[in-house]
């Protein structure tokens, strides 16, 4: 078993493909919550096999894209500062705030790496010891886990240099939004890696609350396919639930130490997401016993609060009300050599996947 | 004082679309080249048509599973003649050299550019040398160009313009192997692996198919940009679309998985020793056969053909049977991969 061919086998493909074509009597909206979702699907061209009736919007599941101006304006701040090194992920180095993107500032000298994990970050604090650097802590309950470890790694070890800009959120009360936005959805697939970490309960409001379908899905074409599958059938039975469908990574209770890391090292906050506003609850703070690595506590900055692009329109994308197509910059004044919002420039934004393996069907 | 002006960023060196605008904007509108842009200049000489090609390397680290820059220079510079349908003759090769740079290792590096060039049949006939202060380069970096003879029947074969929907296209190997080698021996990401590059030069293979068979359309070799960059452009040139059946291209099982973890195309990762060949469909057989026998060409596979399409979409038939479009790669892919 190599857990990837298995999932892309086209005789299976074909007989879920036949069951979806049987089953789907009605008309079905469902949004896939993650990037990496939305990845798949159009990486694979799943949405040119599945039947005209089911439609599949892209959801605020893409850490990069609903990260706001203000934190990329943050980041450059800290990159203008002698001593300070921005140790980043590097899909975030390319999105644009209010009027640069890190990659232009890397580009007139500022200190700025690219980096793989946060581990590698602490590294560079090792070897610079006479440095500050700098993490922008991006994403949601899947790399919120490394971020905590991180900073308990810096904390015990006494490393004084080593500071988190934390941007980490959590998905259910941003989905919670899109669905009392009213985007007409019948169902959700959810993220199967979220739910790997948090385990499938955090999801039980979407149909205990709602009353609307949600399936945890695995990432391959057959995951996608049997979730699809499983959301018409509760559909059709008016029976919703939580039904996880990525059994081979999650669980309905999670995995409980990296769940103890994030609520030991963070606590929830009122957090700003690009495209939704501020939506309470969502975000994770650095704890003060923690705050000595907190770069905001810790280097002064006096950044202006920053608004978004007029024309823009990822806020209606991320909620599922418009596709890319219905957007008057994307491919015209928004492209990924040059985006305007973060949408285009994550490898799992939507307009950039839409760009990127085409808006074909 | 911030700088007014645009500055070039990483981007700039992809190979995609702003390095195409970048050599537009700048380069091209001020030295006058014709349009379309292929691997080599032909140029006219008396009764002569030559193939002129000029390329600089600067991959890191120097040496990689599978080659050196050395051989990657005089390699590359070989493949952008044949595929352009000429057979090289002539290389010169100039050397910007880091002061502390191993003298040992200069010479490997030189030994295996004289090795490539002879088993080639092409010369190393001028150069030059070049020492900069510690940091201001890193470690080495050789500036190759390259003269061939283009024989009047082959000028076709790199501006695209015989080809025709119906025709065939064809690879010779498995893609993505020199990025991954690449990327497995620079030390800071963490794997190893066993993958090496797939550099090789490629006029013996190119001189074999374009010696017996008749209608060779187009060829170019699939490098930086991988092979999707290869395919938009072939569509640009030549009007058409191109269908490509995904299931049909090989990637090795190493290269599959790394790709797999680290979120990479293998369509669009860089190769380096590997030709995208279009032929009429009669003689797509006898190329495959030709290729299938070559050492450079025992894993060729025919991947798709040119259909009609006037808005000259790429289309991938996904390995799952879905469908998909294939659309020039942007940004940063991976730097300094050659």
């Amino acid at each position: 078993m190599k857990y990837i061919d298995e999932y892309r086998d086209r005789e299976l493909i074909s007989l879920l493909i036949k069951r979806i074509r049987h089953e789907a009597t009605g008309n079905y909206r469902f949004m896939e919550v993650c990037g990496g979702h939305t990845a798949a699907i159009r990486r694979f061209g799943i949405q040119s096999m599945i039947p005209e009736n089911i439609a599949l919007l892209s959801g605020p599941g893409c850490p990069v894209c609903v990260t706001g101006n203000l934190f990329i304006d943050k980041a450059i701040t800290f990159s203008h500062f002698d001593d300070v090194i921005i140790t980043t992920f590097g899909d975030l180095i390319r999105v644009p705030g209010s009027n640069s993107s890190l990659e232009k500032e890397k580009s007139k000298g500022y200190d700025i790496r690219i980096v793989f994990s946060g581990l590698d970050a602490l590294d560079i604090a090792k070897t610079e010891s006479n440095k500050k650097i700098v993490f922008p802590g991006i994403g949601f309950e899947t790399t919120a886990p490394g971020t905590a470890a991180t900073i308990k790694e810096a904390f015990s070890n006494g490393l004084d240099n080593y500071y988190v800009l934390s941007s980490h959120k959590i998905m259910p009360p941003a989905i919670e939004e899109v669905i009392k936005d009213g985007a007409a959805i019948h169902g959700f697939i959810c993220p199967g890696h979220v739910a790997a970490i948090t385990g499938s309960s955090i999801f039980d409001f979407i149909s205990e609350k709602y009353h609307l379908s949600c399936v945890v899905s695995g990432f391959e074409p057959v995951d996608i396919l049997q979730s699809i599958l499983l959301l018409i059938r509760q559909v059709n039975t008016g029976c919703p639930g939580t039904e996880i469908e990525y059994s081979r990574a999650v669980t309905k209770e999670g995995n409980r130490k990296a769940r103890m890391i994030i609520e030991e090292v963070f606590e929830l906050c009122d957090e700003d997401w690009r495209g939704f506003g501020s939506i309470s609850s969502s975000g994770l703070k650095i704890r003060d016993k923690y705050g000595q690595h907190d770069a905001e506590k810790r280097i002064p900055i006096n950044v202006k609060p920053a608004s978004d692009n007029d024309l823009c329109i990822c806020n209606q994308i991320l909620r599922g009300i418009k596709t890319p197509d219905n957007c008057a910059l994307y491919k015209l004044k928004c492209s990924p050599e040059s985006p305007v919002g973060a949408c285009m420039v994550s490898e799992e934004g939507t307009c950039n996947i839409y760009f990127r393996y085409g808006s074909k069907n | 004082m911030e700088a007014k002006t645009e500055l070039v960023s990483m981007s700039h060196g992809s190979g995609g679309k702003l390095t195409g605008r970048l050599i537009r904007e700048v380069f091209i509108s001020r030295f006058g080249m014709a349009e379309p842009l292929t691997d080599s200049a032909v140029v006219d000489y008396e009764e002569q048509r030559l193939a002129f090609t000029t390329d600089s390397y600067v991959i890191d680290p120097v040496f990689f599973p599978g080659g050196n820059i050395g051989k990657l220079a005089v390699c590359g510079t070989i493949n952008d003649l044949a595929v352009s349908g000429a057979i090289p003759k002539y290389i010169s090769a100039a050397f910007i050299i880091e002061e502390g740079f191993h003298i040992d290792s200069l010479k490997l590096i030189a030994d295996s550019m004289a090795f490539e060039a002879e088993k080639a049949g092409v010369k190393i006939i001028t150069g030059d040398t070049k020492v900069v202060e510690k940091g201001k380069c890193d470690s080495i970096f050789i500036s190759t160009s390259g003269i061939g003879i283009l024989p009047a029947d082959r000028v076709h074969i790199g501006a695209a313009s015989r080809v025709k929907p119906g025709d065939k296209l064809i690879i010779n190997g498995p893609v993505g192997n020199h990025s991954i080698a690449v990327l497995g021996a620079r030390k800071d990401l963490g794997f190893v692996s066993a993958v090496e590059s797939d550099c090789a030069s490629l006029n013996i293979l190119t001189g074999k198919i374009l010696n017996e068979c008749r209608e060779i359309h187009f060829m170019r070799d699939l490098t930086r940009g991988g092979l999707v960059t290869v395919l938009c452009e072939l569509a640009g040139m030549c009007g058409n679309g191109i269908l490509i059946n995904e299931s049909c291209i090989p990637v090795d099982e190493a290269v599959k998985g790394i790709c797999e973890i680290l979120g990479f195309d293998p369509l669009s990762l860089a190769n380096e020793g590997k030709v995208l060949i279009v032929v009429k469909k009669d003689e797509c057989e006898k190329v495959l056969k030709i290729m299938r026998k070559d050492p450079a060409g025992f894993s060729a596979s025919e991947i798709g053909e040119i259909i009609a399409d006037k808005e000259n979409k790429v289309i991938l038939k996904t390995q799952i049977g879905g469908e998909r479009l294939l659309i020039m790669p942007t940004g940063i892919q991976l730097p300094r991969i050659c």
